[in-house]
């Protein structure tokens, strides 16, 4: 899950890292109260899980109300890459004298964290990487050791960090540590990272990912969730504890497993079928989770057959050939239906699907056949 | 032969009780002829579950069987603890089916075992298990799909693509020494590099099936490998060659980043290697066919 900036600013003070005084608005008249309240000049900006915000025109420097109030404006309600500005961040501008960049994530190469620290922030990390490699000081962190502070300030002067700057930015590099490792944090980075002209370091920005997997051990997480915006067809899959992403096509695709959901979507495609979209109804999944997911799939109105690819290995042929029977008393599905069925108890599952009237369902030996029925179907009907 | 396990080894059954997904799964894949021997369970040592004698501790089991691998498919939570536990009773080869642990868990767990227990294995976590083909079964594959014999040695990121590739050989008529789902996680325990080393050294397998998918860059590394060491014929597919750049696809792993991690980045750098590519799994069956064909 990732946060908007505010709330993972939120997140690094739970684990003592400095950040601006600021407070979130979603109207114009809150953000010139809050702006108000924190004394001027302030940064109005917009809450979005998008980079490159700054060069879309979402982060503007008010001196005054008046400013405040039309940069508010402005920004509310802007598009960022797709991505529509419902909230803003409004915070104390700070005095920068340097901008640096600080992280933490993993390197799935070499099965350590990697730690990354360039005295060359407030711009596109990734064009550093690319163009000065150098630039950036890397270093890998064993999970088993930790990052003590030695290991921090070892790279702050690695990178070159102002004097000034190298013992309260290792500190700071510490507390990122124990939010990204305590935190169950994917990613926890800081761009820029700031020294003010005051000698201070702090973050001015906060990208912070959260491994889901985690969430078990993170009842404060709730108060994220609430907070995503999606397309409604993955609202509801979510609700509904289903792996959906919407994709544009006509034809409704069920799988277990996301190698073989993703699978299904490139052989649909490459039988001159459209994916309606990604859905894996998980290992194990049961005849409560397969009538769920028809009812997903047959709320998008843009469906027009619908194709469920199961093989079967902890997911068991009988129950997910129950869980659509189930569906298909439960809800009116709109779209035919073309199953291919294999693995654990296929054959049991082959026997209940065969009760069903052929023009409510259709069984296929292998998927590329599946696949075709199923996107002749969706031509046939559109 | 095969790789990994045989009809020699002697599994273990972690968190064994008569409603676990454990001991379903054990029971399948001991009536596929895996020698499943004990099972453990902190508040049933003593106890007999369908004629496995239940531990109170993977040590106890090893103690009094000699198991030689261990099959945990324990939530989450316990999972890291289920894999440690295994290691210090001196498992070589353990199996891990467990979804949904936290990465976090499985860099701390890939890196104790790394310096602390070098002579252990662990496949997965997340992944199917292992299976050679007649021999023995560790893990969630539906035994029927696997067809002894050889000569292809499988291996895939993806579990249900694993199961669908393995079964578009077995419908060939085409045999498999050793199938190895090594999981989609970040951190996995075993590589495609290690399944590519061990089949190349493997007198049996003859040609190489692997499974990728979008994410990360283990393919690319894979086809670096396979350029510099591995001399037997390799034909692969990339899940997700039709999925939008920068959306998750449910998996951990699965996260499209920069041009590595797409499938058309994992698809050139094994074309570069020498990698026959399929466009999907049956194409793959296909092409393998055409391999095996030639191998006389």
């Amino acid at each position: 899950m990732d946060l908007f900036e505010y709330q993972g600013k939120q997140y690094f003070a739970r684990f003592g890292i400095p950040t601006s005084p600021g407070a979130v608005a979603d109207s114009v008249e809150e953000a010139v109260a809050k702006a108000e309240e924190l004394g001027y000049p302030v940064v109005v900006k917009a809450q979005v899980k998008v980079g490159g915000r700054g060069k879309a025109g979402g982060v503007k420097l008010a001196a005054n109300a008046e400013e405040a109030r039309q940069h508010a404006q402005a920004i509310l309600g802007m598009d960022i890459k797709g991505h529509v500005v419902h909230r803003l961040w409004i915070e104390r501008a700070s005095d920068i004298a340097k901008e640096y960049y600080a992280s933490f994530t993993l390197d799935r190469s070499a099965k350590l964290h990697l730690c990354m620290v360039s005295a060359k922030g407030g711009v596109d990390i990734e064009e550093v990487a690319a163009t000065d490699p150098g630039a950036i000081a890397r270093r890998h962190v064993d999970p088993v050791d930790g990052f003590p502070l030695e290991a921090a300030r070892e790279v702050v002067a690695a990178a070159g960090l102002d004097e000034a700057a190298r013992e309260p930015a290792a500190a700071l590099l510490v507390q990122l540590w124990d939010c990204y490792d305590q935190g169950d944090c994917d990613l926890a980075e800081i761009n820029p990272l700031i020294l003010t002209t005051d000698g201070r370091v702090h973050a001015l920005d906060a990208k912070v990912s959260l491994d889901d997997n985690a969430a078990f051990r993170h009842p404060e997480w709730a108060e994220f969730a609430g907070t995503e915006t999606e397309d409604p067809r993955e609202k509801l899959a979510k609700e509904k504890g289903l792996q959906y992403v919407g994709l544009d096509g006509e034809v409704g695709i069920i799988a277990n497993g996301a190698g073989l959901a993703m699978s299904t979507c490139d052989v649909v495609e490459q039988v001159g079928g459209k994916p309606a979209n990604f859905l894996d109804i998980g290992g194990g999944a049961n005849a409560a989770q397969m009538a769920n997911a028809l009812e997903v799939i047959n709320a998008d109105p843009k469906v027009r057959a619908i194709f469920i690819n199961i093989f079967g290995g902890i997911t068991r042929g009988e129950e997910v050939a129950n869980g659509i029977v189930e569906a298909l008393g439960r809800v009116e599905i709109a779209s035919p239906i073309v199953v291919r069925l294999d693995g654990t108890n296929a054959e049991e599952g082959r026997r209940i699907l065969a009760q069903v009237p052929p023009d409510r369902l259709e069984s296929r030996p292998t998927m590329i056949e599946a696949a075709r029925r199923a996107a002749e179907l969706a031509r046939q009907r559109a | 032969m095969s790789i990994f396990v045989n009809a020699e080894t002697t599994v273990v059954i972690q968190g064994i009780s008569p409603t676990s997904q454990g001991l379903y799964h054990g029971l399948r894949n001991r009536a596929y002829g895996t020698k499943v021997v004990a099972g453990t369970n902190p508040k049933r040592g003593g106890e007999t579950i369908e004629g496995i004698p239940v531990f109170a501790s993977v040590a106890e089991a090893v103690k009094a069987t000699g198991a030689t691998a261990s099959f945990i498919s324990v939530p989450p939570p316990a999972a890291p603890a289920a894999i440690l536990e295994a290691a210090e009773a001196g498992v070589p080869f353990i199996v891990c089916i467990t979804e949904g642990i936290p990465a976090h868990d499985e860099a701390r767990v890939y890196n104790r075992l790394r310096r602390e227990f070098p002579g252990t294995r662990l496949l997965g976590p997340n992944c199917p298990g292992i299976i050679s083909a007649g021999q023995c079964n560790i893990g969630i594959t539906s035994g029927d799909i696997a067809l002894p014999g050889g000569p292809v040695g499988l291996v895939s990121r993806s579990g249900t693509v694993f199961y669908q590739a393995m079964y578009e050989l077995t419908q060939k008529g085409i045999g498999q020494t050793t199938g190895v789902g090594i999981g989609g996680d970040p951190v996995p325990g075993t590589s495609f590099i290690d399944v590519l080393q061990a089949f190349e050294a493997d007198p049996e397998t003859k040609a190489i099936l692997m499974i990728g998918e979008i994410g990360g860059s283990a393919e690319e590394e894979a086809a670096a490998f396979i350029k510099e060491h591995v001399s037997k014929p390799v034909v692969a597919y990339i899940a997700g060659v039709t999925a939008p750049p920068g959306r998750k696809m449910g998996h951990a792993g699965a996260i499209v980043s920069g041009s590595k991690g797409t499938a058309k980045a994992k698809m050139e750098a094994l074309a570069a290697a020498g990698v026959l590519v399929a466009q999907n799994p049956t194409e793959a069956g296909e092409k393998m066919a055409e391999v095996v064909r030639h191998l006389g």
